[in-house]
């Protein structure tokens, strides 16, 4: 097996020279010297030194497909949790449906889940997000897991290669946010098969060759179970 | 004040540490579930858990700022953490390491990443000894960065002092109580910028300058731990088999 640990580095530590490196995500510049800003494992891709986060709140970005859950429901809009560091809005504008002034909470109320789409993020880091794209809807039946944020390109993998995986061995529906928020729907044992498996790319996420691994494991209790 | 009690004993201190010696300091980071990052740390005979919150919208609305992050510290003794009952609550002595504290984490923070946020970075002091703005500064950096969030540096924090007309590092509780001056520092190890400085007491300036050095010393021994405990704890979490 692939033991190659991947270098885990602290916030001031020192990564390289401006003059030899450019700095990416997760540095910063200074004296013409390059730092990393949070806690993260250090990845030295070409000619860009970035640090990918260990932990923190989900930094929202434009067209990021989400799952929140809604706070509040007002007037002509509602407030939904996303786990970022604000609220986001979801204006009646921006859902399929028709909907009369004050009859929000009809469609959807406070505690109910969606798959939303951020639509915009300005400079006050104000939150907007949409349902109006394919395949977004209010949740309903399912579970709904949480990840840390900065591990969900693991368990997407390389162009979906580790969740379509998991659907392919589990036969569930999966449907993973980037803000760390995974809805899972199947049968009973499906459904505890996907989280034990996505807590295991959780802890592993650091090293290397993980989705053939992960293949193996799936291969093998599908074969018990027969 | 004259010191009652003698403080030193053969070039020994009272609890047989010398003069530029640290008390013993224990750090664990991520030691709560609930919280974004968490440090628990042991530092002679006091004891300090710190839980950092957030970064999230700052309530009440007021206390925003549209440009930057807020940092509240809330440094809080326990009743029980010192020999008589402290009266539970904020009291003027909390509120002002509290805002000192506070002052000295917003310089290392890059808050412009989170506008209109709160960044809340709660000190319980469990167990009290002497030096406990100086532990709860130390832990609380090791807290922030275990929540993942983005720092220029790792604050440190270490206090030096006077006692018989002999500059010491590290002031333990009856030091700190009989002795002549206390001088608390915290720095930024890797520039070595002062994000915070008191004194009580009375120091000359050649005595000053001479406390500052030894607690800038102390800073980066502390700093090395901090740094060591973060490691450990993601080390280990990412050891795979």
């Amino acid at each position: 097996m692939n033991q190659d640990k991947r270098e885990i580095v602290i916030p001031s530590q020192f990564l390289g020279e401006v003059k030899n490196k450019k700095a990416g995500k997760g540095t910063f510049i200074e004296n013409g010297k390059i730092y990393a800003e949070i806690l993260g494992v250090l990845n030295n891709n070409s000619n860009y030194i970035n640090v990918i986060s260990l932990k923190g709140r989900y930094d929202p970005t434009e067209k990021d497909f989400v799952i929140g859950i809604v706070i509040e429901a007002m007037q002509s809009s509602w407030l939904v949790d996303i786990n970022a560091a604000y609220p986001a809005l979801l204006h009646v504008n921006e859902v399929p449906w028709d909907i009369d002034f004050g009859e929000t909470e009809r469609y959807l109320n406070k505690g109910d889940s969606i798959m939303a789409k951020v639509l915009q993020v300005d400079q006050e880091k104000k939150l907007q997000i949409t349902l109006k794209d394919r395949n977004l809807y209010k949740i309903k039946g399912g579970c709904i897991f949480n990840v840390e944020p900065s591990k969900v390109p693991r368990i997407i993998g390389k162009k979906g290669s580790m969740i379509s995986l998991l659907k392919k061995y589990t036969k569930c529906r999966i449907f993973v946010g980037q803000n760390g928020r995974i809805w899972i729907d199947g049968d009973e044992e499906g459904i505890n098969k996907v989280i034990k498996t996505i807590e295991m790319i959780e802890d592993e996420s650091l090293s290397y060759g993980l989705t053939n691994k992960i293949e193996e494991l799936l291969k093998k209790d599908t074969k018990d179970v027969h | 004040m004259k010191s009652e009690i003698k403080l030193f004993e053969n070039g020994k201190r009272l609890d047989g540490r010398m003069p530029d010696e640290l008390r013993n300091i224990k750090i664990k980071a991520g030691v709560l579930h609930r919280a974004e990052g968490s440090c628990y740390l042991e530092w002679g005979g006091n004891k300090v858990m710190v839980a950092v919150y957030g970064p999230r919208e700052a309530i009440p609305r007021h206390t925003q700022n549209p440009l930057r992050a807020i940092v509240t510290a809330r440094y809080n003794m326990a009743a029980f953490s010192v020999d008589d009952r402290k009266r539970p609550g904020p009291d003027r002595r909390s509120r002002e390491i509290s805002k000192v504290i506070s002052e000295a984490l917003e310089n290392v923070i890059l808050v412009e990443k989170f506008p209109r946020a709160t960044i809340d970075v709660n000190i319980e002091v469990l167990d009290a000894e002497a030096g406990t703005r100086c532990a709860g500064l130390t832990a609380a950096a090791v807290a922030l960065v275990d929540a993942g969030i983005p720092m220029k540096d790792i604050p440190v924090s270490c206090a030096a002092g006077k006692i018989e007309d002999q500059i010491v590092l590290d002031l333990g509780k009856d030091e700190d109580n009989y002795g002549s001056a206390d001088l608390p520092i915290a720095i930024s190890p890797r520039t070595g910028d002062v994000l915070l400085l008191q004194m009580d007491g009375h120091l000359t300036q050649e005595e000053f300058d001479k406390a500052f050095d030894l607690a800038l010393k102390g800073c980066h021994i502390i700093s090395d731990l901090q740094k060591k405990a973060i490691l450990e704890t993601y080390q280990s979490e990412s050891g795979g088999d």
